[in-house]
């Protein structure tokens, strides 16, 4: 076992795929040589060859169709959208594309792209880097949407989605890609796609979250224990499909529910997993879900990032008015 | 100081070998095309012509659906693709279905794809192309990307993807003729030029005098074709595909055609935007009227010939009709099935929804 950082295991996840699979293709803006603005790529070009880890132009669209045209001759891509706040620029290739092809060749062709980009606010990024734009992903049909919160299941999460033959968007905190390491294998291993887990069991509230703040989850939960309450915090993991099994199953227990997303609340995945809940389980809450969220602008400058973000104190905020309900 | 666009069109020259009398004007350009390839690029020109005719009858008839008409663009769609070899991969646009037909798509499920059903989409094992792209211009990037996919395989292939004038406007295009030359991609672009993307004109679209010299700015070889001229669109893909194959990049033909008739059959009106004067001077070029009288004086078509060949292709089309008819309507089940590899969760509870809704 090592110590890694996130994005060590996310490096880690992408030199274990280009080992054992000669069609994976690891490419984008300034992937090869420089190995990535955040390193993520950090000497796969050197030891796999340019051949198979490479830079593209500077479009974003363009990478998106090329990954379209290799998985069409039957290529693995892994393609890096340098910030995700860049994704319109492709969202045509991505929504429009590849989350369609399946379908649209009756059938008959896949799309075993990977799209990784980092997202994610709270390092004081220009505009359009912070973006939590994971629910313009999920609302798309075709698309699955994975965002881990630790290096561990990074790795196995970043594995499972190469080695899945449907289009993946691998979306990476970058608060968290340097934050804190932990044992990581080096070996390979998966991290199973579309399950959430739980991450600290609880009794009086269920805290729902995912990526970054599934730490700011864990962080309030401390406090509020501290107070006699005892949270439950499950982190997602894969947003779309969300597994409403293993949430269902909690609240059912806690009979409350939080979920904390780091975007704005209007419209997400929040909204939905909070309309799930109350669907199939009404009659076991003692509270309404309650969401914690960004406010419904678009992302603040960074002089107000800190407020407009949710944190630990927003979320036992939440928690207290549902228990008080 | 040189002005950039200084003799530019002299660099652009439409490049032809039939003229519109039949006459061969560029014995040099000419293709190695056997007797029998002759006769062969005819009656695939003769046949999507009566195909487009029937298409458009069927389509007022309330039978067939989604319907974009061709004739008029026989030289530029058929021209290009004889030039392929099977292995070769079409991306083609909402137009360029008789590509996909002449390529291995059974003429039934082009009626299924008009139609809407999932099973128009599916290219038999051993086609290689996809369905006709709706977004103007998404296929340029992908063509990049199979093209890429080729040479990194050392494929003996090259992948082909067709646009109009207006899709040489798309920042798709761009990006993907850049991307293409810039990893010398395996890539054919077409852009066949029909003078109108649904109502506006090409001197509207852009200040470049051709579409043709768009590609110098991505470092790719550029021609322009005459487009109603099926020899010169030949000879023009022959080489763009010769030169794909060796490691030369890719190549921008820009054909230079005219659709007869709508945009599509959901209700365009040409008459609005085009002048029957404009419409007769371009059927005076009609790629399938210049290409009769150079075979008729070659002694390889004869009228009786053709009408035989009309007769047998609409038979064929009954055929075909019958069969997509004969097939069971496509259902929402079909479509949850097919989305992804697994099934998701949230799509299990659906499926069993709509299940029940079809066994009513």
């Amino acid at each position: 076992m090592a110590q890694m950082t996130m994005i060590q295991a996310i490096t880690d996840a992408m030199r274990t795929e280009l080992k054992n699979d000669e069609n994976v293709l690891v490419y984008g803006e300034d992937v090869g040589q420089n190995g990535g603005v955040f390193r993520a790529t950090e000497g796969l070009q050197k030891e796999f060859g340019e051949d198979r880890v490479f830079d593209t132009p500077l479009a974003e669209s363009g990478i998106g169709g090329m990954s379209i045209g290799l998985a069409l001759t039957g290529f693995r891509p892994v393609p890096e959208i340098q910030f995700f706040g860049f994704v319109y620029e492709v969202m045509d290739a991505i929504s429009g594309q590849m989350a369609r092809y399946r379908y649209r060749s009756g059938g008959t062709r896949q799309m075993p792209i990977t799209v990784r980009s980092p997202f994610g606010g709270g390092v004081h990024t220009p505009e359009l880097h912070a973006d939590s734009l994971e629910g313009l992903m999920a609302q798309q049909p075709g698309l699955r949407v994975v965002i881990p919160s630790n290096p561990y299941d990074a790795k196995g999460l970043l594995i499972s989605s190469i080695r899945n033959n449907d289009p993946v968007i691998f979306l990476e905190h970058m608060k968290l890609y340097r934050s804190f390491r932990e044992e990581v294998p080096e070996e390979e291993y998966t991290v199973e796609l579309d399950k959430a887990t739980v991450k600290r069991e609880g009794t009086d509230v269920t805290l729902v979250a995912y990526g970054a703040m599934v730490h700011s989850s864990l962080k309030a939960a401390e406090e509020l224990e501290k107070d006699g309450v005892s949270a439950e915090v499950i982190d997602l993991r894969t947003v779309s499909p969300v597994d409403y099994e293993t949430i269902l199953e909690s609240v059912k227990k806690t009979n409350r529910a939080v979920v904390v997303q780091e975007a704005q609340k209007s419209a997400g995945i929040a909204a939905s997993v909070a309309a799930e809940i109350q669907e199939k389980a009404i009659l076991h809450l003692e509270a309404p879900v309650l969401r914690v969220a960004a406010p419904d602008t678009v992302y603040a400058f960074t002089q107000a990032e800190e407020v407009w973000l949710p944190n630990h104190n927003t979320i036992v905020e939440k928690v207290n008015a549902v228990m008080n309900f | 100081m040189k002005r950039t666009l200084e003799n530019i069109e002299n660099q652009f020259e439409t490049f032809q070998i039939l003229n519109e009398e039949g006459q061969i004007v560029n014995e040099d350009a000419m293709p190695d095309l056997s007797d029998e390839d002759l006769k062969e690029i005819m009656r695939r020109m003769v046949y999507t012509r009566i195909l487009d005719q029937r298409s458009i009858a069927l389509n007022r008839q309330g039978r067939l659906g989604f319907y974009a008409p061709t004739a008029g663009q026989e030289a530029s769609q058929l021209g290009s693709q004889f030039a392929l070899e099977k292995e070769d991969f079409i991306l083609p646009g909402y137009r360029d279905v008789p590509q996909l037909i002449w390529h291995g798509l059974p003429l039934h499920q082009a009626f299924l794809f008009s139609r809407g059903h999932f099973k128009g989409n599916q290219m038999p094992e051993g086609v290689n192309a996809v369905s006709p792209q709706i977004i103007i211009g998404a296929q340029i990037t992908q063509a990049a990307g199979v093209g890429l996919g080729y040479k990194k395989r050392g494929e003996n292939a090259v992948a082909i993807t067709y646009t109009g004038d207006g899709g040489a406007s798309q920042g798709d295009f761009y990006e993907g003729i850049n991307f293409a030359g810039a990893f010398g991609a395996q890539s054919i672009f077409v852009v066949q030029n029909n003078r109108f993307a649904i109502s506006v004109p090409v001197e509207k679209q852009s200040a470049a005098q051709t579409i043709a010299q768009k590609a110098v700015a991505a470092g790719i070889e550029g021609v322009q074709v005459d487009g109603m001229d099926v020899l010169a669109v030949y000879a023009a893909t022959k080489d763009a595909r010769e030169r794909a194959v060796t490691g030369e990049g890719p190549t921008l033909i820009e054909t230079l055609t005219y659709r007869y008739g709508p945009h599509t059959m959901a209700g365009d009106d040409p008459t609005r935007y085009r002048t029957d004067e404009e419409d007769s001077e371009w059927e005076k070029k009609d790629p399938i009227v210049r290409f009769r009288k150079f075979l008729e004086e070659k002694g390889l078509w004869s009228e009786e010939e053709e009408n035989e060949l009309i007769e047998k292709t609409k038979e064929e089309i009954k055929a075909a009709i019958k069969e997509a008819d004969n097939t069971p309507k496509q259902k929402v089940t079909d479509l949850m099935e097919i989305m992804h590899e697994e099934l998701p969760p949230n799509l299990k509870e659906q499926m069993e929804e709509y299940k029940e809704k079809e066994s009513k």
